[in-house]
């Protein structure tokens, strides 16, 4: 057989093979040298990287574009799903009292997490963001909300100004913000008056937050008790303080005896008994590191409580079933769009010219209306008094007291997205089916195939690619579709993304909406994964 | 294979008309009928319609009247599925998602024949294209060379009598176009098939039939062996379109049954064979084979007409020599020599008595 393709390179000329093939044996002797001198590879490398630089910079505006807008959202995203500073921010030493409370002993945490929290209190009370932390912990545990919200109006209620007339009654000094500003400007109270100390600095940010002067403004009352706290439990290291004010702090370490101790915790359980239970300090416990999976473990109906990872009471599982149901309506749109988009992109690839531009035009007017009215004539058309209710009465296949239910439920969503990412179907099916010529089916039928076998055996495969495509398409736009399940969807036909919806702007929990999100991200690529695998990414043609 | 086929047709047009729009006949009135083991070539110029009589053979495409008949049955209705006729398209139409072998397999699984039987066809068929050990492979993976031949062998595997092929080798370059030609004409040959063959290469026309039938604006110009055609052209569109051809204007002057004397438009007096001319004073175009004209004298008759001509280029081309000379007012006129020892290398600008024998000089259709 002679072949021209099936022979051995018996050429011996020199074919731009060859030339490498004499290039790269060179090499092999020493390195091959460019015309001024520098080893060929280098100056080959420094070609590559002036094309490569101005390669990028041609893309460059793309590129910050995509970060900006793209890029960087989904990062914010996936970072919001985690992050949970707000109550290390908002009760720092309430987080480091409450390291050595064990949740399981069941009993509320000692005097000492008291006094932290009410310190903390008095500072996020005054910054207004108690109510933010009250809101965040409310979504683990209900309740919170409004404890911290009545609990941040005790706060400066509290029965331990007789702390400070005590401190007063004994040295006026203690009324002096300067004697104030003396002694903790001391080296040493750090160590001897950590908890006054502390408050003090707290003191210090709530003056500035009001444009006030240290100087000038009285010092309240949570900074007397933590005096009393400090000078009450350190009384050695005070009696060996030798600073500013020592003898005015000495005299009041020495006077504290007398002043009668008020129980901060139980100030706490005055104004709400809640304050008393585990539960609400398991759920600060809980949910006080910096990074937290709570929003993620609510996404798939569990729980973070004190005792570890819960399910969810069964009342309160939504998410799963929402997911499910996500995925289900997904795939049966899907579904729905192949059955009737197969059809359509194969007469639209079939037909002459000029018939197939027309219905083109057909397929394409939905892009151009707006996505509000077609939907809004789907709830005309499938509502219980509208056109096809009152056609099928009419018709006597429905008797009028019993009229169909189409909308605002599951088959009502289904029928108004298939309709909307039709189009989305079609055209990937389309611009494959177009690249099909005739003569394949033709051949099949020439060898004896019937017109079905032809398209089964041989058309359909080809188009494959298309449904591929079309299915990835109609798929991803489905699961995170959000405007029709929201108007056409009712109770029963709403998405993970009406959820997501709702999260961002009516409960504000944005963290959970972010861990949905993350999920839903994750969902679509892991589905892109597994359509990687079996079918092939380069298999599908976007046309 | 004698080309008479009219005693026994196996492919029959009979009034055959096709139109597309209903405006224009792109086929008007063929009638070919086509002998059992005949190797048919339809040959004409772009557009002439020989796809088209072609699909309408394979039922892809149907008659607009008259009627096609098949081993003396009529046709016309009967699907392609049904019709079994083996075909190989010009673009080979091998299906991409298939191996080799499975596209050799598809015509006899769809004819629901057993596995083992099903191997055995296939194995035969590659190892008549020379093509065994290439089953696994993907079309994607041959060159198209290759694919020509698996394309062959498909069309072939479920032993159809009859075989059309549209261009099959267009798209190949042209040492491998001529090497399939043979191989083609050869399997044709042993296995005693009908092949009707479309080309617009006259070359492979002639190299491969039995016939030609030579199409233009959808009617046979003419239906012949290829040396008939070649030698004696019944129109100037066959002579023209078949093999180069020297042409001169003139009227005819007098006219026997096999001998026409032809008055050059410069005069000038010639003996030529009418063909297709009908009386004394009608317009008519003179053809002549380059190869037929003689410019030495001792080879002529005497009685012979000459003409003087003038050389105005030579050309060496290796196995012949190739002059074009002006003859009668006609610069391209076109002399073949072969390069023999004693033949005679012409300068240009040299002046020369031309003469031809009076049966290569034919009289057309102005
Ligand atoms: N499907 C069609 N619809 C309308 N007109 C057609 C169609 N197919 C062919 N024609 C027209 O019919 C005429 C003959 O076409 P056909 O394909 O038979 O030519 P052909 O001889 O095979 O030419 P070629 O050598 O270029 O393949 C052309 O004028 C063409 O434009
Ligand atoms: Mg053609």
């Amino acid at each position: 057989m002679t072949d021209a393709t099936s022979g051995p390179d018996v050429n011996s000329g020199p074919t731009p093979d060859n030339a490498l093939r004499e290039a790269d044996a060179a090499e092999k002797k020493g390195p091959m040298l460019a015309a001024d001198g520098t080893p060929l590879k280098k100056s080959l490398m420094r070609a590559l990287r002036r094309e490569k630089l101005r390669a990028l910079m041609l893309i460059a505006p793309l590129l910050i574009f995509v970060l900006v807008t793209f890029i960087a959202p989904i990062a914010d995203m996936l970072f919001r799903s985690v992050e949970n500073e707000i109550v290390a921010e908002t009760l720092p030493r309430t987080v480091v009292a409450l390291e050595d409370w064990d949740y399981a002993s069941g009993e509320a945490p000692d005097e000492d997490v008291f006094a932290a929290f009410y310190v903390d209190m008095v500072e996020a009370e005054e910054f207004k963001v108690h109510t933010r932390l009250g809101s965040r912990l409310n979504y683990e545990t209900t309740g919170i909300s409004s404890l911290f919200r009545k609990s941040g109006r005790g706060v400066g209620r509290m029965d331990t100004d007789e702390y400070t007339d005590a401190f007063i009654d004994l040295d006026p000094a203690w009324e002096d913000p300067a004697v104030w500003m003396e002694l903790m400007a001391a080296d040493t109270t750090s160590e001897i008056l950590p908890e006054t100390n502390s408050a003090w600095d707290s003191w210090l940010r709530i003056l500035k937050e009001n444009d006030d002067n240290v100087a000038e403004e009285e010092p309240e009352d949570f900074l007397y008790a933590m005096l009393y706290r400090d000078l009450t439990r350190n009384s050695d290291a005070v009696a060996a303080y030798d600073g500013p004010q020592a003898a005015l702090l000495q005299a009041a370490a020495e006077a504290t005896a007398d002043i009668p101790e008020v129980s901060i915790k139980e100030q706490f359980l005055d104004i709400d008994d809640d304050w008393g239970d585990t539960e609400v300090w398991g759920t600060i416990k809980a949910f006080s590191p910096k990074y937290t999976s709570g929003y993620f473990l609510s996404s798939v109906d569990l729980k973070l409580t004190p005792d570890g990872v819960e399910q969810q009471p069964d009342n309160q599982k939504i998410y799963l079933l929402l997911f499910k149901r996500t995925m289900f309506m997904s795939l049966t749109i899907m579904v729905s769009c192949i059955l009737l988009g197969y059809p359509v992109a194969y007469l639209l690839s079939n037909l002459p010219m000029r018939v197939s531009s027309l219905l083109m035009i057909l397929v394409l007017l939905p892009f151009w209306t707006s996505l509000l009215v077609r939907t809004s004539a789907w709830k005309v058309l499938l509502q219980q008094q509208g056109v096809i209710n009152d056609i099928l009465v009419w018709v006597g296949l429905v008797a009028d007291n019993n009229r169909l239910v189409m909308i605002n439920n599951q088959f009502g969503t289904i029928v108004a997205m298939t309709h909307i990412l039709l189009p989305f179907m079609i055209l990937p099916l389309y611009s494959v089916m177009k690249t099909i010529p005739p003569s394949y089916v033709r051949a099949a039928k020439s060898l004896g195939a019937t017109p079905w076998t032809a398209f089964w055996r041989v058309y359909f495969p080809q188009s494959v690619p298309g449904i591929g495509a079309g299915s990835i398409l109609v798929f991803i736009l489905a699961i995170g579709y959000y405007i029709t399940p929201e108007l056409v969807g009712g109770t029963t036909g709403t998405f993970i993304s009406n959820r997501i919806a709702y999260h961002i702007s009516s409960s504000l929990n944005w963290g959970l909406a972010a861990a949905l999100g993350t999920i839903l991200l994750v969902v679509v690529l892991l589905l892109y994964w597994v359509y990687d695998k079996i079918v092939g990414i380069d298999n599908v043609s976007l046309g | 294979m004698d080309g008479s086929a009219a005693n026994d047709a196996f492919v029959e047009f009979d009034r055959v008309q096709k139109s597309y729009d209903g405006e224009t006949l792109v086929v008007k009135d063929l009638n070919l009928s086509i002998g059992r083991g005949e190797f048919l070539t339809m040959l004409g110029p772009s557009g002439s319609g020989k796809t088209t009589c072609l699909m309408m053979l394979a039922g892809f495409e149907t008659a607009t009247h008259g009627e096609i008949r098949l081993g003396g049955q009529e046709i016309n209705n009967i699907p392609p599925h049904k019709r079994g006729i083996g075909m190989v398209f010009q673009n080979y139409a091998l299906f991409p998602h298939m191996t080799v072998a499975e596209n050799l397999a598809f015509p006899l699984e769809v004819r629901k024949m057993g596995k083992s039987e099903r191997e055995e066809k296939v194995k035969r068929a590659l190892d008549m294209v020379q093509m065994g050990s290439f089953g696994g492979r993907r079309p994607a993976q041959l060159s198209g060379g290759q694919q020509q031949r698996i394309a062959l062998a498909r069309a072939l595997v479920f032993e159809a009598e009859l075989v059309l092929m549209d261009e099959p080798l267009g798209a190949l370059d042209k040492q491998l176009r001529e090497h399939m030609q043979f191989e083609i004409k050869h399997i044709a040959d042993n296995l005693g098939i009908t092949v009707v063959y479309v080309t617009h290469d006259q070359t492979e026309a002639l190299t491969m039939s039995d016939r030609v039938a030579v199409f233009q604006d959808g009617r046979i110009q003419q239906l012949d062996p290829p040396d008939v055609l070649y030698e004696e052209p019944q129109n100037s569109f066959v002579a023209q379109f078949i093999g180069e051809n020297n042409t001169l204007n003139g009227t005819v002057k007098s006219m026997t049954a096999d001998k026409a004397v032809v008055e050059l438009d410069n005069g000038e007096m010639i003996d030529t064979v009418p063909v297709n001319v009908n009386a004394v004073g009608d317009r008519t175009l003179v053809s002549i084979r380059p190869e037929r004209v003689e410019f030495n004298k001792d080879r002529l008759a005497p009685d012979a007409h000459t003409l003087k001509a003038e050389v105005l280029e030579f050309i060496y081309m290796g196995d012949i020599y190739r002059t074009r000379l002006r003859v009668a007012g006609n610069d391209d006129f076109i002399v073949k020599t072969r390069n023999a020892p004693d033949q005679r290398r012409l300068k240009a600008g040299e002046m020369l008595e031309i003469g031809w024998r009076p049966q290569d000089c034919r009289a057309l259709d102005a």
